[in-house]
């Protein structure tokens, strides 16, 4: 074996993964995968002269426990409005004010004064989005906009329904198909909600992400999902529908704070302000398809956005969402164990 | 008796047909992949007409080519390193009649192997979590150690094997030649002992590579290997620049096969 | 005589002093990255769990073990056993056992195969098993769900050859989780198969065929021992990952047939319970352990003969 050669080549691999270390500066951004337009960042590089990572998560709790433990590298992170006043209240955020930064006219005034951070003193919104029901046409006639698709489902679709498992959303449109109120502790209401996803597992093939070949390939033929990833499969096949459950569905928010413990917090502000411009906003609205928090925005959208009924809602139907929020403790108890037993 | 001229004493009876459809098995996945890296359109199962547009993407995609990069230096490094305490671990604890701890020192190593990779990552997210605030460092280092530790039993248990199948009356042989134990080692000991040093090797290294979520806890910023920046995809849309990107890993798999073949070779 | 037995002493001092420096590497890797956090999630097991995740930091409570074996239903407050658990372990040790056995009837002749072949093509075959193996789990995984999809090339036959009509719905099925695993964890059956059967003394074999022995007959009472130690080993490399395996089960499964693996991720995770995820992991630790020990011993047994 010749190990010269093969000492060569790890050494020249080392040095290739040194890359240029030129910039002035640096920015460690923690997102979720698949979520950073990689043109952003490269207009981000060149006007600040930063070197940019992005490192990815796949979900706020994985997210949570490494910025807890500490030394992670990280500056700036992406949490969603139902988790972000738990980062606030840990204490794990910097106090940015993003309020008082250059290009804060441009945010939505109704994103300002946001339940999760009023006034907005941690952070901005990056991109936010609803939950609803996508449904393949060619299967199912009926009405998409309602739960009873996948709590009820209609024999048509039995056994093809996919459900993301993403607890808050779910357990938020099963209390609202029962009639209950957001964040409901009752014990009478939450029976019902056990009883009725126990019940409604039955009809499932799957509680998993999916890809949008599985909708174009009919492996499944209606299932709750985001609404930008709606459009981006309807894009494929273009029979399918995405509906606003009459019932309630959940609005969430991703929102790019600043880590307290953040090593480069000159040029994580920097981000904040940065992607508060229309146009970069409008970047990172075009790289994974859903709405973002800030006006003047539409002449930058691509054209297949600007009248996509996934983003572009109407008042009346964004009405019957709900920007969630955390619920208690002890309500989130409950919660969490009546997901775990419909995971079963 | 047997008629001499055609009996092999080494075929068994349908073996070859078994060991024809395992590779064919083997293969037909990684072949639809690499199909599936050439198609025109956007997904990974709807085919479109032939096109390099996602090899094109991956190669430019800067991302990509950081996280493949790094995903196999730790392997290699990894492997390395898992290889080289496996083996001497190996001569350690097998053949001998036993030495106190001997039992333990077995367990210890095949431990990694019965944890649940889950458990082993939060375990090392909080441990490594305290030293990175302690010293300050946080490099690769850290991932080269967790991936060199769940790599040991992987190479330990076929140079173990290959170990306990291998006669002593040769390296006695060498010793009543008045050998030192270093020579017997060199000379004797190791070129037998190659094959399960190289299964292990390779056994290693696969498994490095595929580790998504030891990585996912460990990893800091700017760290992402190939599986994790994968994971991350999975919530939106897995494009096939993905598959570009195992065809380019393959052709570069079979390139150092055939080079490491060839250097063989030459020594023999 | 007595320093004849002095010198045993000392050289077997000697040995064993040796046979400590030299695990030592692998021990100081293993018990940094590995065992040593264990003994924090040991002591996690037994804190009391944050509200978002993580624990109470030196709050204790036994909350996390009593949750592994018993369940307190929500809504009433009685305390019944654990099914939930059971039938996910239950399922995780069936799955993992046909695997195992599965990996072994494809792996076995495939590792003699390779080692009958002429010396100088056993390498390429070897690689040729291994390549596949160094395409990234989650794509080689993704390339499965292309074969055993609905409109996968598994139904395409059948339906072609006309044996079915309407495609089988083999995806997110536990068939389907177990086809991923043996695709996944095949090569570690073969390679260890191969080392030890590498080195087989094919006179051996001819000599039961001179004792007219059959073939069946010389596979099972010459070749197979003779490679016990390849087989045990690749068994264990099988069985054991199998049993916590967790993306494999996720992807293919679907998300609605948990293995152990899954369990325990979602305590770490939406279930946001560390203590249980800590407890479940170390019970389940224990188990394999023992299954291990009762399975090593049986196998020095064997090989003490040899050599």
């Amino acid at each position: 074996m010749n190990w010269k050669l093969t000492g060569a080549a790890v050494g020249a691999l080392m040095v290739a993964m040194a890359g240029p270390a030129v910039a002035a500066g640096e920015l460690n951004i923690f997102n979720w995968g698949d979520y950073t337009s990689p043109e952003l960042i490269k207009k981000f590089e060149a006007k600040y002269d930063v070197k940019v990572t992005v490192t990815d998560y796949d979900s706020n709790d994985t997210a949570l426990a490494k910025v807890r433990a500490g030394g992670h590298g990280f500056d700036i992170v992406v949490p969603s409005a139902s988790v972000l006043p738990i980062w606030i209240n840990e204490g794990l955020l910097l106090e940015t004010r993003p309020d008082q930064m250059e290009n804060f006219k441009n945010m939505d005034p109704r994103w300002v004064d946001v339940a999760f951070d009023p006034g907005r003193r941690y952070s901005v919104p990056w991109q936010w989005g609803t939950n609803g029901i996508l449904v393949n046409t060619k299967l199912y006639k009926g009405d998409p906009n309602t739960s009873a698709i996948f709590l009820d489902t209609p024999d048509e679709l039995k056994g093809k329904v996919n459900v993301v498992p993403e607890m808050v959303e779910i357990m938020h449109l099963t209390i609202k198909y029962v009639g209950g109120e957001t964040c409901t502790g009752d014990k009478e209401v939450l029976k019902k909600v056990r009883d009725k996803l126990v019940a409604a597992k039955a009809n499932w093939i799957s509680m998993d992400y999916a890809n949008p070949e599985r909708y174009s390939k009919e492996d499944v033929a209606a299932g709750v999902n985001w609404n930008g990833w709606s459009l981006r499969a309807r894009l494929q096949n273009p029979a399918l529908v995405y509906g606003f459950p009459k019932e309630g569905y959940p609005i969430f928010m991703d929102n790019v704070s600043v880590l307290k413990d953040a090593k480069n917090p000159e040029n994580a502000k920097l981000f904040q302000n940065f992607i508060m411009d229309p146009e970069n906003a409008a970047m990172i609205s075009a790289f994974a398809r859903y709405a973002n928090g800030i006006k003047g925005t539409e002449k930058y959208m691509p054209a297949d956005m600007a009248d996509a009924p996934e983003v572009n809602i109407p008042d009346d139907i964004l009405a019957r969402g709900e920007l969630l929020l955390p619920c208690p403790p002890e309500v989130q108890e409950i919660y969490t164990k009546i997901w775990t037993e419909i995971q079963k | 008796m047997a008629n001499a001229s055609t009996f092999s004493v080494r075929r068994q009876t349908g073996f070859t047909t078994i060991a024809a459809t395992c590779f064919v098995l083997l293969y037909a996945p990684i072949v639809t992949l690499i199909i599936y890296s050439f198609n025109a359109g956007t997904s990974i199962a709807v085919w479109r007409g032939f096109s390099l547009r996602w090899y094109e993407a991956a190669w430019n995609n800067e991302q990509i080519r950081e996280v493949a990069l790094r995903s196999l230096l730790i392997a290699s490094v990894a492997a390395t390193i898992a290889t080289i305490a496996a083996t001497m671990a190996a001569l350690a604890t097998t053949r001998r009649t036993g030495f106190k701890g001997m039992t333990a020192v077995y367990a210890a190593i095949n431990a990694p192997l019965m944890v649940p990779e889950i458990v082993t990552a939060v375990a090392l997210l909080i441990t490594f979590a305290t030293i990175k605030v302690a010293t300050g460092y946080t490099g690769l280092g850290f991932l080269f150690a967790a991936h060199s530790a769940f790599c040991i039993p992987f190479a330990y248990l076929p140079v173990r094997a290959r170990l306990e199948s291998m006669d002593l009356s040769l390296e006695r042989a060498a010793a009543d030649l008045y050998a030192t134990p270093w020579n017997t080692f060199r000379r004797v000991t190791f070129p037998l002992l190659w094959p399960g040093i190289i299964a292990g090797y390779m056994l290693a290294f696969v498994i490095s590579l595929d580790d998504v979520v030891i990585t996912e806890f460990v990893k800091s910023a700017g760290q992402d290997t190939l599986p994790t920046y994968m994971l991350g995809q999975l919530r939106r849309q897995i494009t096939p620049e993905v598959n570009a990107i195992s065809t380019a890993f393959f052709l570069l798999s079979v390139g150092i096969v055939t080079l490491f073949f060839f250097l063989n070779r030459r020594k023999r | 005589m007595a320093s004849a037995q002095e010198s045993a002493a000392l050289a077997k001092t000697k040995e064993t002093r040796d046979s400590w420096l030299l695990s030592a590497p692998a021990l100081v890797i293993i018990f940094f990255a590995a065992l040593g956090p264990l003994i924090v999630m040991f002591a996690y097991s037994l804190m009391v769990k944050g509200d978002y995740g993580d624990v109470k930091f030196g709050e204790f409570s036994g909350d996390g073990w009593f949750g592994v074996f018993f369940n307190r239903d929500i809504f009433d407050d009685t305390v019944t056993l654990a099914d939930a658990h059971l039938t996910i372990f239950w399922r995780s040790v069936k799955l993992s056992l046909f695997t195992t056995v599965i990996a072994l009837i494809f792996g076995f002749p495939t590792a003699y195969f390779i080692a009958t072949r002429p010396e100088r093509s056993r390498d390429i075959w070897l690689f040729l098993v291994t390549i596949p193996f160094w395409t990234n789990l989650l794509i080689r995984t993704f390339a499965m769900m292309e074969v055993i999809r609905n409109e996968g090339i598994i139904n395409l036959l059948l339906i072609w050859i006309g044996i079915i009509d309407t495609p089988i719905q083999i995806m997110y099925t536990d068939t389907a989780i177990m086809m991923g695993m043996l695709y996944v964890y095949l090569p570690l059956m073969v390679l260890p198969l191969y080392a030890s059967m590498e080195k087989i003394d094919f006179r051996l074999v001819e000599a039961g065929y001179d004792l007219y022995a059959t073939r069946f007959q010389v596979l099972w009472r010459v070749i197979i021992p003779l490679v016990k130690p390849g087989i045990i080993a690749g068994s264990i490399l099988v069985f054991i990952p199998s049993l916590g395996a967790y993306v494999t089960p996720r992807l293919l499964g679907g998300g609605k047939n948990m293995m152990l693996g899954n369990l325990i991720e979602l305590q770490f995770g939406q279930g946001r319970n560390w203590p249980l995820g800590a407890a479940l992991s170390i019970t389940l630790m224990a188990i394999v352990m023992v299954a291990m020990l009762v399975y090593v011993k049986q196998a020095s047994k064997g090989t003490s003969s040899h050599g």
